[in-house]
């Protein structure tokens, strides 16, 4: 019995023992360029999780069979190692201390979601690994100094001041009232702080500003004061359920308001969940296929949607498209580096000037893509009730003249 | 703080119509908890989860054309036999041990459930229109949507039928007799095995109607249960096991109290006002019982 146990700790020993002497391999074995990234392939980030990882795959597909990385002289591929990080934060956190200590990975790709870049960036960062991440939107990523951080998206402040910029243009000039609903986690809170800043610049006066819980699947209350207090423009941010409880209960208590701006209307699917009941909201977006910038692996906004509908069988949500736009900047990057060196690498991400079918890229101090403005689409049905998303702001890409105010629910 | 609901009396009216149809619904969920609780001694962790559950059913039948409202006639048909078979497979095991134990095996399949769904149904936030309308009244200043009435009336409907079925029906009278003294009730030819499976299942149907009727009101989401366990806990606790009056009035009094916080507090409190409802409850019980010499078994 006793020796049996000793004999089984040796076993188990040795066991340990080649298991973590095996498993550490380079960055760069043979011709393939390894990147790792932490994906929420399960867990409530799970349907965006998938979005990211099938805009990474598309990505590295195209560059792999359009030449690959060439550095030094020699053709490389991309490859990515994938955990799934549960959609929780501590997990995201261990994944990419074992994709960098025992994966022996020297490049990352960020995650889904502010919330779990914000608890990747630390790792990455006390590694000097550069990671170009393509959904983490938080203002708060941006301001911490981090040198190894690379965001392709425009920050989270900046989802929605167009449109308070917007109304007050539409109401010549002169300020506006504004109501809004804001979910409390880090994303929502920094597009708060974006309206707040576009508040005072243009002297509008916010007249109701509730804070929505996590578990949000009902806002009847704050709409109930929206209907007494009349203001110009409503904004809501609670991601998909604030955007689709917004609309239900819009919907139900007939609130009139002549303009609605909101976030996460593209992962909402609105259209497609309220039909003509989500008609006239307007949308922050990243991206929409109908801009017009152009690479030479994608080519259009438009060519991207269509080979990716082809591959995945659905319409690429933004999310997809900037995690694309991720991989084609690390590839600009290893080329101008010419090297694998980290440091040097990250230099040449931090001189990154570009155009991508995403946008243009140029990275700010802290990390974020100051290249690239934001668009608003708003949701425009035609009377047999096929609802579409076209743009409306800015005026350079709008494919549909933005509907202000929004017609009252007993005219419609 | 803001204390605008009481300066337009018609905020009042509205706070508290939407809290009553609401508290309905939860005192629905808090039924099923209560007669489980009652005959079999359990308290169900995964009661939210099996609530959802239930919505997803009818969301499932909205994406395949039917009307979700057909959902609080398929919904329970479907889960009591879900009922059944999470009593046959893990509940029997801990019928008749302490409370905690139960209380871990219901928030393992608590977990386990929420899990599934995630994987089964996606993350995303769901709901199925019911296309009801609206309801205005007083110069459409309260204005109530028709989802919101159609499920306070079905939820008194079932009530009303879960309490007559209770006591007229031979199941009922089991059931209830195995509540009162689940030994006697054996020795007397009453096979509690049955009895305890038909309990579970009855309060997973609840579960599957108060599902069905959350997804067309409101949105369902795989990791939404917790809030409406908690809500049917505190119900409970206040009610007393048994006292179906006492629940649904207890269920309105939350409703409305949780709507009041939602206006006076702000949204993001409104879950947190319902937990610290609950802790000054259960100290004012604690209290109340300490002086009265008496306890709990």
């Amino acid at each position: 019995m006793k020796i049996n146990k000793i004999i089984l700790s040796f076993i188990s020993a040795i066991a340990i023992l080649l298991s973590t002497s095996v498993v550490s391999f380079a960055k760069v074995v043979g011709d393939k360029i390894v990147l790792g990234a932490a994906i929420s392939l399960t867990g409530k980030y799970s349907s965006n999780g998938v979005h990211t990882q099938n805009g990474y795959n598309l990505a590295v597909e195209r560059i792999n069979s359009m030449g690959g990385v060439k550095v030094g002289g020699k053709t490389y591929k991309f490859d990515i190692i994938y955990y799934d990080d549960e959609s929780n934060p501590k997990r995201a956190a261990q994944l990419a201390e074992r994709l960098i200590s025992q994966d022996g990975v020297e490049f990352m790709l960020g995650p889904y979601s502010s919330g779990l870049t914000k608890a990747i960036a630390p790792v990455t960062e006390k590694y000097g690994v550069p990671m170009v991440e393509a959904n983490g939107a938080s203002r708060s990523l941006f301001t911490k100094g981090y040198k190894y951080l690379f965001a392709v998206l425009a920050p989270a402040n900046l989802y929605l001041d167009v449109a308070i910029e917007t109304a007050v243009e539409l109401n010549g000039g002169k300020p506006v009232r504004i109501a809004q609903a804001f979910e409390q986690d880090a994303f929502s809170q920094d597009v708060r702080l974006g309206i707040l800043d576009a508040a005072k610049r243009t002297g509008s006066e916010i007249i109701i500003d509730d804070k929505l819980p996590k578990e949000l699947n009902d806002m009847a209350a704050t709409l109930v004061k929206v209907k007494q207090m009349k203001p110009d423009v409503l904004v809501v941010s609670g991601h998909t359920k604030g955007a689709l409880t917004a609309i239900r209960q819009i919907a139900e208590m007939k609130v009139d308001v002549p303009m609605l701006a909101m976030t996460h209307c593209d992962a909402a699917k609105l259209s497609k969940q309220h039909g003509k009941n989500s008609q006239y909201a307007l949308c922050a977006s990243q991206w929409h296929k109908s801009l017009t910038y152009k690479d030479k692996f994608f080519g259009t906004g438009m060519k991207y949607a269509k080979d990716f509908e082809k591959q995945f069988k659905y319409d690429p949500p933004y999310q997809s498209a900037e995690s694309s736009a991720a991989l084609l900047v690390f590839k600009d990057a290893f080329e101008r580096a010419n090297s694998f060196d980290k440091k040097k690498v990250r230099d040449a991400l931090a001189a990154t000037n570009m155009q991508t079918f995403y946008g243009n890229i140029k990275f700010a101090e802290g990390g974020q893509n100051v290249d690239k403005p934001m668009v608003l689409f708003q949701v425009m049905c035609d009377s047999s009730g096929k609802c579409e998303n076209k743009v409306v702001a800015p005026l350079k890409w709008a494919s549909a003249k933005l509907i202000h105010p929004i017609p009252k629910w007993s005219e419609r | 703080m803001d204390f605008m609901v009481f300066q337009y009396p018609m905020i009042t009216v509205q706070a508290c119509l939407d809290g009553i149809l609401l508290g309905v619904l939860f005192a629905l969920i808090a039924y099923g908890m209560a007669l489980q609780w009652g005959v079999m001694n359990i308290i169900n962790i995964a009661q939210g989860d099996l609530v959802i559950l239930g919505g997803y059913i009818a969301y499932f039948m909205y994406l395949y054309g039917i009307h979700p409202a057909w959902g609080v006639i398929v919904s329970p048909f479907i889960m009591y036999f879900v009922g059944v078979g999470i009593y046959k497979l893990v509940i029997n095991k801990v019928v008749d041990r302490d409370l905690f134990i139960s209380i871990l095996a219901t928030f393992g399949i608590s977990i386990l459930f929420m899990q599934l769904m995630n994987f089964a149904f996606g993350a995303d936030v769901v709901l199925a229109n019911s296309g009801y309308g609206t309801t205005f009244l007083f110069d459409s200043n309260v204005v109530l949507p028709n989802s919101k009435i159609f499920s306070a009336v079905v939820s008194i409907a079932f009530a009303i039928c879960l309490v007559i079925y209770m006591k007229k029906s031979k199941l009922g009278r089991a059931i209830r007799a195995t509540a009162q003294n689940a030994r006697a009730a054996k020795i007397l030819g009453v096979d509690t095995e049955k009895v305890y499976a038909a309990t579970f299942g009855i309060n997973a149907a609840l579960c599957g109607v108060a599902g069905a009727l959350i997804s067309i009101t409101f949105t369902i989401h795989p990791y939404m249960g917790l809030p409406y366990t908690i809500r049917s806990f505190m119900i409970v606790i206040v009610a007393g096991l048994g006292n179906l009056p006492g629940v649904a009035m207890s269920g309105m009094g939350l409703g409305v109290f949780e709507e009041f916080a939602d206006y006076i507090l702000g949204t993001e409190f409104r879950i947190g006002s319902v937990f610290l409802l609950l802790v000054l409850i259960l100290v004012y019980r604690r209290f109340k019982l300490s002086r009265k010499r008496e306890y709990l078994k």
